[in-house]
């Protein structure tokens, strides 16, 4: 296999607008609770809800930096999710592109027959 | 010369959705032709290398249904999708009931997924939107794995190949 599928886990994760959001900012560098919570202006404990379930698809981690929790980001997971998205979208785009080329006939020549549409 | 268009956009907007996006240049009459006559849709709903469609019927009318098939040109495999139209407002917008059917691959038959498709045009540029919505996560998540694993690895190389090659900057 040329890439792995990602787990459940990490959908779900990735599922939710405000657990996307918290990633953006964790790929600017590592926050604590706090200094998450105040830019989502939601509470401490329902940001710390959002990061288990980050933490749990493997997508960040907590580091130990004295008495601070600081989260980060995990980049090879997110990659990982990535990776499977840009395949599905090169799969989708190599269909658009005979697609391209079926309208770019039809606009040269209109008289194709129209099979039989009702 | 024409503008650029970007390559597909697929994104998961909720549990159990896909949302795929693309520009064509070409007005939204002629989109919705190209992907509602079986003739046109033979042509670009290809199989990765090895499979043809070998079915393709579609009663393009509300209650009416579909079929694609496609049929492995060694193995004589085969697997397809079918469903009912739900709603038909041309050239705007197709709702269709898809049901994925392993064929002679293996597996189960899916559970039936709900696909919004709609045309958009402004400006002499169409955009295509599909919106594929599975009854829950673990069916989305499953069919979006087969996807990835029903022998299409050549093709994605293929794929990945031409992305370096075309669409980096």
């Amino acid at each position: 296999m040329p890439f792995d599928i990602p787990q459940d886990a990490t959908f779900t994760a990735l599922a939710d607008p405000t657990r996307r959001a918290i990633l953006a900012r964790l790929a600017e560098g590592q926050a604590t609770v706090a200094e998450l919570a105040d830019p989502f202006q939601i509470s401490q404990p329902a940001i710390s809800r959002h990061l288990r379930v980050l933490e749990k698809a493997g997508l960040i981690s907590t580091r130990i930096d004295a008495q601070r929790r600081p989260r980060q980001l995990n980049p090879q997971a997110l990659a990982q999710v990535a990776t499977w998205l840009t395949h599905l979208a090169a799969r989708y785009e190599a269909q658009y592109q005979r697609l391209d080329a079926v309208l770019e006939d039809l606009q040269s020549d209109p008289t194709i027959p129209e099979g039989d549409m009702k | 010369m024409t503008t650029l268009i970007a390559p597909a956009d697929v994104t998961l907007p909720d549990d159990r959705s896909v949302l795929v996006t693309r520009d064509f240049h070409a007005s939204a009459p002629l989109v919705f032709r190209a992907y509602t006559d079986p003739d046109l849709l033979v042509r670009w709903l290809v199989g990765s290398d090895g499979w043809e469609m070998t079915r393709c019927d579609v009663d393009l009318r509300v209650g009416g249904s579909y079929r694609w098939e496609w049929t492995h040109v060694d193995s004589k495999a085969y697997f397809g999708f079918f469903g009912d139209f739900l709603e038909i407002d041309a050239p705007h917008r197709i709702v269709n009931s898809e049901t994925f059917d392993p064929g002679t691959l293996g597996g189960d038959m899916g559970k039936p997924a709900q696909s919004e498709v709609t045309f958009v045009e402004k400006n002499g540029v169409t955009t295509l939107t599909t919106r594929i919505t599975y009854p829950d996560q673990a069916s989305r998540d499953m069919a979006l794995s087969t996807g990835m694993t029903d022998g299409m690895e050549q093709s994605y190389q293929r794929l990945d190949t031409f992305i370096e090659g075309d669409l980096q900057p």
